[in-house]
Order: C-alpha cells, then structure tokens, then sequence
C-alpha cells in the first residue's frame, strides 16, 4: 500500500473566515446604503407602502475593478446545441445597469457581470438611520395623569382566594406529603388536604408608561404642492417610526393651517390642499390649547413640527414668535421645517432665529434627498 | 478512524495504485474531508489560509448560496502543492468519492508535470499562512481601514504581474525594473493595434544580460532572489522601454509608499504569480483530470448501480453549458479526440508543454469546432448575435481570449511623466477596447498605490487616449493635444 496518500479528517466547526470576510462585504455594502440614504429614504416605494416593500439599488462601488475589455465590444465564443449560422440571434442586451459601462448581460451565462444589486428592506434601512439618530432630552419620569396599576402575580402563599390557587404547586406539596408519609399503597389516589393548598398572590405596581405625542402641523394654503406634501410625509413617516422605538405609546395628531387651524384625518392631511393665505399664528395657537387641553406636559413628550414654504402674512410674525416660544417651553423639541423651491430663506425663518433654545430645531429643504439631513438636524 | 473513513482510505490507496499503474506521476496527496462551509471558504479564498479581505467574503457568499440553493455543487478542490492537499465535500457518496479522487490524482499529475507549473512553491500553503499572518500584524499596526484601503488598491492590478519570466525550470531572476524616463523623441515602440507584445523592448527578451550576471548565484528558492539582490541589480538594457511588472514597479519605485505598504504589494504579487499558472491551464487542466478520472473508472470494478451513477456524475461534469464554454467540457473533448490519434506517451508530452493557449491554437480541429457547435458572436445594437462559425475564426478567437489570461495587457512607459512624477502606463491595444468605467476606477485606485498622478494611454473606437487620474478626479484626453481636456 502506498503511504504517501493520506485520508483525514479534522473538526472544521471552528472555521469561520469565509463568514468573517462576508461581514466585512455586508458591512461595506451597508456603508454604500449610508452614502446613499438621503435617497433612499425618500423612496416611493417605501413611503407609499407603508414600507411594507423594499427597494432595489445598484451597487456598483463593490464590484472589484480592474483593468479589463468591455464586454460589449468583445467578440465572444459560445456553444450551442445545433450548428450556428451568422445572423442568428441568441438573446437581446437586457438594458441591466445601463448607461455607462453596463455590465453586459444578454447571452445567458457570460462571465463579467458583477453587478451587486441589493435588496434593502424597509427594516435595513429604519436600522441603519435610527443607529444615527438620537432622542434629545428624552424623559423616561413623564407619566400618564393616572398612572394605572397593573397587578403582578410574583409570590406563592398558603393562604388565598380560591380563584387563584396554584395548581402545579398544590399537587406537587400534595405529591410531596404522601410520600413522606409512607402509609399508602403506591396504587393508591392522590389526594388534597387542605394544608396542599397553594395561592397565587400579586402586588400592585404602577405601571411605567412613557407616551409621547407628535402634532404634525402642515401648512395647507394655495402654495404648498405635491412636493411639498410628499416631504413632509416622508419626514413623518420616518419620525414616527424613530419615536416608536423610544417610547410605548406614540399617537400623532394632524393639524392644518392656512389662515385658520383645524384637526383633520391623516388622509386628509397628506392629500387634500386648500388655499388662502398662511397666518402660522393660528396653528402654534391651536396646538398649545391642544397640550392645555390633552396632553399635559407633565405627562407627555411632545413633539411639534410644522411644514411650511414659509409665506406667512408679514403681520403675523411676532405673534407666530411669542406662540413658538409657549411651545419650544413645553415641549421636547419643535421642528419647524420649510420646503423652499428658491434659495430665499422667508421672513418668519429668520423670526424665528431669534429663538436662542436648542429645543427649537430649524431646517430648510430644498430637495428630496434633503429629508435625511432634517432628520439629523431634528434627531441629534 | 471510523469505518467509512477506513473505507475510503483503502480506496484512496487503491485508486492511486491503479492510477501510476497507468502512467499518472503524482505528489503525495492529502485528502482531507471537509464540511461545505469550509469547502466553499477554500474555494472562494484558493487556499485553507489567506488574508483577510471583503471581496473573498463576497466570493464566498455567492458560491454558498449557489451550494445552498443546489444550483452548484464543488465535489473537490486540489492545492498546487507538495503533499498536495486534496479537500473532498462531507457526504459525497463513495462512487462519487471514487470519481473524485481518480479526478484529484490527475490534477496533481498536471501540476507536477506542466511545464507552467514548474516555478510555483510547492510549499505556498505555509508562505500564504504566513503572509495572512503579516498582514494580520499590519492591520493591529495601522488599522484596518488602511490596510483594506491598500488592498483594494493592489487586487486591482494583481493580474499585471510579469507572469512569462515566472516559467520555467531556469533559476534565474526577473528581470530588473529600471526606473525610466523617456525624451519625447524617444517614445516607446509599439503603436496602437500593431502591438502585439512582441515588440521590442519587451521585457522578457531584454535583460538576458542580467540574468547570465545572476545565474552564478545558484538560488535555492524561486522566489527568494526578487527581494534582495536582484532588485537592485542593474539592468544594462538602454533600450527597455516598456516594463511589465506593475506591481513590481510600484514596489520598486512609487514614491510614496512605505515599507508595509510595499510588504502587501509583495505578498500580493507572489501570490498572484503563483495563481497564474492555475489561470492559464483551465481547459488543459480540468480537460487531462476528467478524461482520466473516466479512465480510471474504467479500471475499477463497478457494480452496476455504480456504473450508473458515475455516468450519470460524469455527464453532468461535462455537460455543455448555455452558450457560455464549460472548460471541462471543451477540455475533455479535444483530450478525447487527442487520444484517438496519439500514444499515451505522447499525451503525456502534451500534458507537460502545453497551456490552455497553445492546446487550443494546436488542437482545435475543424472536426470539433462543428462537432461541438462552437461560433462566435458579439453584440450587434441592443441583440447579442452570431457572426462567425468558420472552425479557424473560432479557434483563434477562443486563443485572443486565453492571451494574457484574458487580462489586458498593460505596460509601465515611464516612472517620471511630464518631470512631476507621474506614472505613465500603456494599455498594448490587441483589438479590444477597455471597459472605461473600470479604466477609471482602477486608474484611481492605482494613483492611491504611487501616490501622484497616473495615465494610461488606451485606443477606444479607433482613437487615442489618454486617461490620467490625479487627485482621485479622471481626466481625458486625445493623445497627441498636449493642452486642454476634452472631457473630465
């Protein structure tokens, strides 16, 4: 027999650097997420499903370059189950990644086509944008009005109501104490006494509710578009699901304004326009009664944000910053945001800049893939 | 050791018994028998310890989940070494074991025999554990952002390595970078579409008098000499012109690298010169070892659900894919056909001379090319479409292909342009033009490597450019204008 041929064979459950290079491939493919998250998170697709779909991106950054022929101008050879004559048509170019370069695609199985296309969920991306958000001036002591007790069944007693007897227990104190006993046959029924009996018993905690509550305030007068719109609900969106995270309970509220404020549905608020002039005054008014009324700072954290193009009646500056002020007082922090389609920052802006707070979070966006950095801007 | 692994273990020795007794000259063999995690971790990486680097790990996840997904399967993965390290997939069946091995056995005969072969280390498991291990070091070093950002940078140009002076048994150097500035006057000697890398100044005919100057100093590794004295040995060409290594070159002259740096442009070009021959000898090579294992199997006693069960492996090794070439495929074919008209001894000849180029060039008959359907085809507006079946422009359109290991060939012109230390690089147009996002993508990645500006003279639909990366910003330009970028 020839020695020099050898059969082994080793414990591998330990070899883990395919798995570790892979991480490192997903951690880059992450980082080209991040590049491209003022973009993403303004996806349709995302927005409009209620980010129930997930969205496709290209991502060319981690193919691995290298000096090589373009394949579309390559003459290739191939191989076919019957003779092939010039002019046959083997499959049509099928347009992926076009534009410049291409990765070439088209006769099936060729080599050269790297295109890495990564699927990103709703969840990938929630997880990569909130790990840069943080909550400022989060209060975990803000509770309800009445803080409910909530019953907590933690201890085991000999006395009690009947309603709760432990029954696992009392059987195993029963099981226990016939065979201490000694006197009865093995055959015989297992029997409770009185002195088996095991209760359940409670205690009355308070219940640790953090709540939190989002005015969204939208200016709806003739001059706030689709676009508009589309912003201010993407910024929506993504806040919401951000608070949730931090707190148990999120409700939100939607208020518009043109000259005067009203509550209105959530549908009503992304899709039905109005007109009019803007007085801002009117919203920040309705919304401090809103607090007064239903959410007693105390209790709550507050959120206040409001979407404008910043076109409000000039008259109604001072009044608008006595009421922001009230605001900024009670709450967590404000946003106020302005979607602005010309680089013309608007009177109540620089109004508003008076405000020294840091609670007050201004931010102007002038294009979609702007959302992102408000909600750095709001969330840091 | 359990029963199976006895079982296979007497196998394994029998098959190799019956093996040599056919003629098949083998390395010792280890045969290690691997989970597919670690299978395809081997697969994706070339070897059971490399360094560390992200596209591995991509490479991993796409075979895995091609293994995951049963789309594909790898039974075996062979190390170009001595022992050679053979790693069989956990639960392949015996008969399949049986095919594989036979499979293994006939690789090893290759890599042992082929003349391509006959520089690489026969220890390169050891040397790759050990650079993985610099590496490593590097990375606690410097950190391994920075690492990762030479990496990048040096995977990009690993193919461009002077793999033609790494042939043969001769112990002689490689021959020398020199540092080169040119005259305009003097400007390099191959122009355009005529090159064809045999033009003169080519490296490979130019510094025979510096390797009669170093073949005194007997060396005992291949490898060893490129480190010491050979690099500074002085090249007496004057009229080198154009230089081959890159990486070499970079080594050797970029102004800005530090040692480290240096250190894994090495260790990547040691490897790649070691992967080389594996590029190149693809058909040949999967060809010689499926044409033997059936032999082989041959020889055995099978029984007949046996039998049955290898023709059916077998024909699914060599099953012609959709359009694209299965090198097992076109491989074993041309070995068949071979050996019907030859001895075995003169198989065996061919097995040690030959590389995928050649063996197609020589022996791709017309029978074959109609026998197996082969045509050529290209992209004609948005259809991908058939232009040509004539057996010879085929034959010599799969031969474009294989030079070069189907890499560009690219070429150092000077290590000082325009006097602001510049790179300049050519690409030795052969009658394709370059993928120009890649071009540009790379051309920035190499600038990372030399630290100041680099351009690339390339031919793209008929003219001449100049691509020149400084900066990280890629400009362009008509060859020829000195002034002006005609676009960025």
């Amino acid at each position: 027999m020839a020695d020099d041929i050898i059969v082994n064979r080793d414990d591998w459950t330990l070899h883990r650097k395919g798995h570790l290079d892979q991480t490192r491939h997903k951690e880059k493919v992450e980082e080209v997420i991040k590049q491209q998250m003022g973009d993403l998170i303004v996806d349709e697709s995302i927005i409009l499903t209620d980010g129930k779909k997930s969205t496709k991106i290209p991502m060319r950054s981690l193919e691995e370059f290298r000096f090589r022929y373009d394949f579309n101008k390559q003459n290739h050879t191939g191989q076919g189950t019957k003779k092939m004559s010039p002019g046959d048509i083997l499959g049509r170019d099928q347009g992926k990644g076009k534009g410049k370069g291409g990765a070439g695609s088209g006769a099936g199985e060729e080599p050269g086509q790297d295109i890495y296309e990564a699927e990103v969920t709703y969840e990938d991306l929630a997880n990569i944008l909130f790990e840069e958000l943080k909550l400022p001036n989060l209060d975990d002591k803000k509770r309800p009005l009445i803080a409910h007790d909530r019953p907590e069944f933690n201890d085991v007693r000999k006395k009690g109501l009947m309603a709760n007897v432990d029954k696992k227990r009392t059987l195993l104190e029963s099981i226990k104490r016939q065979a201490f006993s000694r006197k009865q046959d093995k055959d015989a029924k297992l029997k409770i006494s009185p002195e088996d009996l095991r209760f359940k018993t409670w205690e009355t905690r308070p219940n640790f509710e953090t709540n939190a509550v989002i005015l969204a305030m939208m200016d709806t007068s003739g001059s706030m578009g689709q676009f508009e719109k589309y912003i201010s609900r993407t910024f929506f969106f993504w806040m919401v699901r951000f608070l949730r995270l931090k707190y148990e309970n999120v409700e939100m509220r939607f208020l518009a304004h043109h000259t005067e404020a009203k509550e209105v549905t959530e549908e009503e608020f992304f899709t039905r326009g109005e007109s009019g002039g803007t007085r801002c005054s009117s919203v920040y008014r309705y919304a401090l009664d809103l607090i007064e009324r239903e959410y007693p700072p105390a209790h709550y954290n507050i959120y206040p944000v409001h979407f404008t193009d910043g076109d409000n009646i000039g008259s109604d500056n001072t009044r608008a910053l006595t009421l922001m002020k009230n605001l900024v007082e009670v709450s967590q922090i404000v946003g106020y945001g302005e979607i602005l389609r010309t680089h013309y920052s608007s009177t109540l802006m620089s109004t508003l800049k008076r405000i020294s707070d840091p609670k007050l979070r201004l931010v102007t966006i002038r294009d979609r893939n702007e959302v992102y950095d408000a909600l750095k801007t709001v969330f840091s | 050791m359990d029963n199976e692994m006895r079982a296979l273990n007497t196998m394994a020795q029998d098959i190799a018994q019956v093996a040599r007794g056919m003629g098949l000259d083998f390395y010792p063999v280890n045969f290690e028998i691997v989970p597919a995690e670690a299978l395809y971790t081997f697969g994706a990486y070339g070897m059971p310890v490399r360094f560390t680097h992200w596209s591995f790990g991509k490479a991993f996840y796409r075979m895995k989940l091609q293994y995951d997904l049963n789309l594909s399967r790898i039974y075996e993965l062979v190390i170009n070494t001595n022992p050679a390290y053979a790693f069989l997939l956990e639960g392949n069946r015996l008969i399949q074991n049986k095919l594989v091995i036979g499979h293994v056995y006939a690789h090893v005969d290759f890599f042992k025999n082929n003349h391509y072969f006959s520089r690489t280390p026969k220890d390169m498991v050891e040397r790759m554990s050990a650079h993985a291990d610099r590496i490593h070091a590097y990375e606690i070093r410097y950190g391994r952002d920075k690492v990762e950002q030479v990496m990048d940078a040096v995977l990009a140009i690993q193919e461009h390595v002077d793999y033609r002076s790494h042939i043969g048994p001769v112990q002689e150097s490689d021959n020398q970078p020199k540092f080169i500035v040119r005259d305009k006057e003097e400007r390099h000697s191959c122009q355009g579409n005529a090159c064809t890398g045999k033009c003169p100044g080519n490296s490979a005919s130019q510094s025979k008098g510096s390797r009669q100057k170093t073949r005194q100093n007997s060396i005992s590794s291949p490898y060893e000499d490129l480190w010491e004295d050979l690099l500074d040995d002085e090249c007496e060409s004057p009229s080198q012109q154009e230089f081959e290594d890159l990486l070499l070159y970079i080594i050797k002259f970029a102004p800005g690298l530090e040692e480290w740096q240096k250190d894994i442009v090495s260790i990547v070009r040691e490897e790649s010169l070691y992967f080389y021959p594996q590029i190149e000898t693809k058909i040949i090579n999967e060809g010689w070892a499926t044409f033997w294992h059936a032999k082989i199997m041959r020889e055995l006693d099978l029984t007949d659900a046996e039998s049955l069960e290898f023709a059916v492996m077998h024909s699914q090794v060599v099953q012609p894919s959709r359009l694209g070439l299965n090198p097992y495929y076109l491989g074993v074919k041309i070995w068949d056909y071979l050996a019907k008209e030859k001895t075995i001894d003169e198989l065996f000849e061919l097995r040690e001379t030959e590389n995928d180029l050649s063996f197609i060039r020589n022996h791709l008959s017309k029978k074959l090319v109609e026998d197996l359907n082969l045509f050529n085809f290209r992209k004609v507006g948005a259809h991908w479409q058939v232009t040509e079946n004539e057996w010879e422009k085929v034959r010599d359109n799969l031969v474009k292909q294989l030079v070069n290991g189907g890499h560009p060939r690219i070429v150092v012109l000077e290590g000082d342009y325009e006097g602001k230390g510049g790179l300049y690089l050519k690409h030795c147009h052969e009658g394709t033009d370059l993928d120009i996002v890649y071009l540009e993508k790379t051309l920035t990645l190499v600038q990372s490597l030399w630290g100041k500006s680099v351009a690339l003279e390339t031919i793209v639909d008929g003219k001449k450019y100049i691509y020149e990366s400084s900066n990280r910003i890629v400009s362009r330009r008509l060859a020829g204008k000195t002034q002006g970028n005609d676009e960025t």
